[in-house]
């Protein structure tokens, strides 16, 4: 048994965490809430790294890289709170490779933006495809979407997907008459496409709302289970970046509750402090077994992706939401405060915590898998 | 990444899996259909399969060769209990004994005392008990009051209490935490000594809990006088002695109880058994929740074995892994219950059981507040609580504690 990281991911790990040092991320998210243009345009950054092509397959121009790897370089994405377009990016690109398209290799080599609008797999209480509502409970069907041969016309609206506001190409996934999902590749300026680009409390976070009128693109060539891998990859990136955005704040919580005194005491000396701390800790370890898990699972146990990328959402979504507020708890006042950083953390947990699904709907999708009988299969040796 | 054995891991697995099919049709059935409900057919039966288990190189792996173990590493003993756990075996009955007060013994006793107890402890043939903790010495270890003084022909004589004792009501040794030296810092006043159960002077009382099962006991000791040659590591020696059983019972806890058996697919059985249950909101939100932490402790096992293999310590997940353990399963106890309703506490429903359990689960091997400390402190490098009770002499201590309490 051997779950450490080979010498390659080390060194993709640390190569990420190295072009994120060259930009001032932390800062950018800081002034980007006042000013937009502060915001660094990270695209350049992940195509320079061959992040766009990381999950495509080596004949079309990608690495040919897994899920694993790509949730290390969200991990240290997420330390630095870093603007990086995975999230819309990875998704697209590994359908667009899976699914045949002639933009790939445009796609993977960084030249061609490609962003995926997420769609929602069917579970038991919601048996049919779903995208985010543009507001309320109700979750709306994917957009209809009418077949002709090679060609598919789309039809509805998809809030908040992560950057499709810059894309060129949208890997739009919609549902034809009998329910089953079809997904196409879209010009961004196609007729019929409207792109509303926006952001909501994390300025780091770049999303839009995308409203298809009989927009047409090309058909991808793609399974129902190939199509909902893309939720449960943008899943696990969530949760990896989670992990990061943990660790960081971790390590400033103790470096504070050791060199902050009240009462003649170091206030890590305290006990509602230190428990804090340690549940931190907790959560932040458990999250990183599940991303283990999740990405054995996209490399060996296809089955048990759903599973364990949902598990790893909800206790990391879980986690970031707890670590932000208790990043603030840690540090008083001054927490709350723009003297600090913890407010950024805030920001990341609270819009983070109703993205793709929101880990609600992870949570949900763990207890759907395990009371419909696919859960893990546990086999030693 | 990889769950795969390593080729010498493989040959051993096959080795005791090959040994398993051809024993375990000896094995007693403990649990479920057909399990054995008298309490001494248990323990004989029980006695027997760990008997066997040692004949076949299974039970104490671990320990060295000349001691009767295989010599084994770690990883190979998960390798037996998750074998064992294939096979639907038990496992042996003597946990206590063989994977904590056997290494502790290895570790600091003679050679006579090795010689002549760790044979009969790992057949099962002299069961054994561990008395450390006393009523007012659970957290707070070091504080011990049952007290051994030295007669003037060398003997001992032990007066006092201890708690939580499993087994003690049919062990046949203890090893005992006791006070040689009030007059001296708490940590380094106490001996370990080896007691014969059937000393006279020593009274054994179950302990029931809120199952109304007495899994543990209380032993009383009244003027009980032990050899001389009973010290386990020299005498003012107990708390270094007493580390080593902590360590290999955060080993045995860790890596053989396969989370307690508290796992999601057990649970998500009773759930999936009311549709609607299974289609409730908040039901599932709930078991969600706990069920994805449970996952997470099982990949963290995996984690642990992969650092043992790696020749490194396992990290904080491992201690962590405990708390987060009971706190799922109490959840799903409170959870499940909620679904069926009273009859979920129905005396021989296995949720009544298992909720009655764990809220004393909660404090065993180190209160879940203890165990945050721990980690807090020697993980985190947070700083400890300020402590009142360092380099003063255990006697004193006491005087103040009891002044304290009457103020």
């Amino acid at each position: 048994m051997n779950l450490g990281l080979s010498d390659e991911q080390q060194f993709l790990r640390d190569a990420a965490a190295d072009a994120f040092s060259r930009v001032k991320t932390v800062e950018a998210a800081r002034e980007a809430i006042e000013d937009d243009s502060a915001l660094p345009d990270m695209w350049p950054t992940a195509a320079e790294a061959g992040w766009l092509g990381l999950l495509v397959s080596e004949e079309n121009g990608g690495a040919g890289l897994g899920a694993y790897d790509a949730m290390l370089i969200a991990q240290e994405a997420g330390k630095v709170l870093a603007g990086v377009p995975l999230l819309g990016a990875l998704p697209a690109s590994m359908l667009l490779d899976m699914g045949g398209s002639d933009k790939t290799e445009a796609v993977a080599a960084g030249e061609l933006k490609a962003s995926w609008l997420p769609a929602c797999p069917p579970s038991s209480i919601e048996p049919r495809w779903t995208v985010e509502p543009v507001e309320g409970m109700a979750r709306p069907d994917a957009p209809t979407a009418t077949v002709d041969g090679d060609t598919v016309t789309f039809t509805g609206t998809v809030g908040w997907a992560p950057d499709a506001g810059e894309a060129e190409l949208l890997v739009v996934i919609g549902v034809d008459s009998s329910g089953e999902p079809v997904a196409a590749a879209v010009e961004a300026g196609a007729s019929g496409v409207t792109v509303d680009a926006d952001w909501r409390y994390d300025a780091t976070r770049r999303l839009a709302t995308v409203t298809l009128d009989g927009a047409s693109g090309t058909k991808l060539d793609l399974d129902a289970e190939q199509i909902a891998r893309a939720w449960y990859l943008v899943q696990a990136l969530i949760a990896a970046e989670s992990v990061g955005t943990m660790e960081t704040a971790l390590e400033v919580c103790l470096e504070y509750a050791k060199e902050r005194y009240t009462f003649g005491r170091a206030i890590g000396s305290y006990q509602a402090i230190k428990h804090g701390i340690v549940e931190i800790l907790r959560r932040l370890e458990n999250s990183k077994s599940l991303c283990i898990y999740t990405g054995f699972a996209f490399s060996d146990k296809p089955d048990e992706i759903a599973y364990a990328a949902s598990c790893a959402r909800s206790v990391a979504g879980a986690g970031l939401d707890f670590t932000a507020r208790q990043q603030i708890a840690v540090h008083g006042g001054i927490g709350a405060t723009w003297e600090h950083d913890a407010p950024l953390t805030f920001r990341r947990a609270q819009l983070n915590r109703r993205l793709v699904g929101g880990h609600g709907m992870s949570t949900d999708r763990v207890a759907d898998e395990l009371l419909n009988g696919r859960g893990p299969v546990v086999s030693v040796g | 990444m990889d769950l795969n054995d390593t080729p010498e891991q493989a040959e051993y697995r096959k080795e005791v899996r090959a040994w398993l099919d051809a024993n375990k049709a000896d094995a007693p059935i403990l649990q479920g259909e057909g399990a054995l409900t008298d309490p001494d057919e248990i323990l004989v039966a029980h006695r027997a399969w760990q008997g066997k288990l040692a004949e076949g190189g299974l039970a104490g792996a671990t320990w060295p060769k000349e001691y009767g173990g295989q010599g084994i590493g770690p990883v190979e003993s998960v390798v037996i209990s998750q074998e064992m756990q294939e096979a639907g075996v038990p496992g042996i009955l003597d946990v206590i004994g063989v994977g904590m007060l056997g290494p502790t013994i290895i570790a600091h006793g003679t050679e006579e005392q090795k010689q002549r107890y760790l044979g009969p402890m790992l057949h099962a043939d002299e069961i054994w008990c561990q008395m450390f903790s006393e009523p007012a010495a659970g957290s707070d270890l070091a504080a011990v009051q049952t007290r051994a003084k030295k007669n003037d022909d060398g003997t001992w004589t032990l007066n006092g209490q201890k708690v939580w004792t499993t087994n003690a009501q049919f062990a046949a040794y203890g090893l005992i935490l006791a006070r040689t030296n009030p007059d001296i810092p708490k940590h380094k006043g106490m001996t370990m000594f080896i007691v014969p159960m059937d000393a006279e002077g020593i009274t054994v009382r179950g302990l029931r809990q809120i199952s109304g099962e007495a899994e543990f006991n209380e032993v009383f000791f009244d003027d009980v006088v032990i050899d001389a040659d009973s010290v386990v590591g020299g005498e003012e020696n107990g708390w270094g002695v007493g580390l080593t059983t902590l360590m290999f019972e955060r080993l045995t806890i860790g890596l053989g109880s396969s989370s307690f058996g508290y796992r999601a697919t057990r649970f998500a059985e009773a759930i999936m058994a009311d549709p609607v249950a299974a289609n409730d909101h908040e039901v599932r939100h709930n078991f969600g929740e706990l069920a994805a932490e449970l996952e997470a402790i099982r990949w963290t096992g995996y984690r642990s074995i992969s650092a043992l293999q790696d020749g490194q310590i396992p990290g904080p997940e491992f201690g962590l892994a405990k708390v987060t353990t009971v706190n799922c399963a109490v959840r799903a106890g409170d959870l499940i219950a909620d679904i069926v309703g009273p009859e979920a506490l129905d005396e021989d429903s296995e949720w009544a059981y298992m909720i009655s359990f764990l809220p004393g689960l909660k404090s065993a091997g180190g209160t879940e507040e203890i165990l945050r400390n721990t980690i807090g402190e020697r993980v985190l490098g947070l700083p400890p609580e300020p402590r009142l009770d360092k380099g003063i002499p255990f006697s004193e201590l006491r005087a103040k504690e009891k002044e304290g309490a009457s103020a």
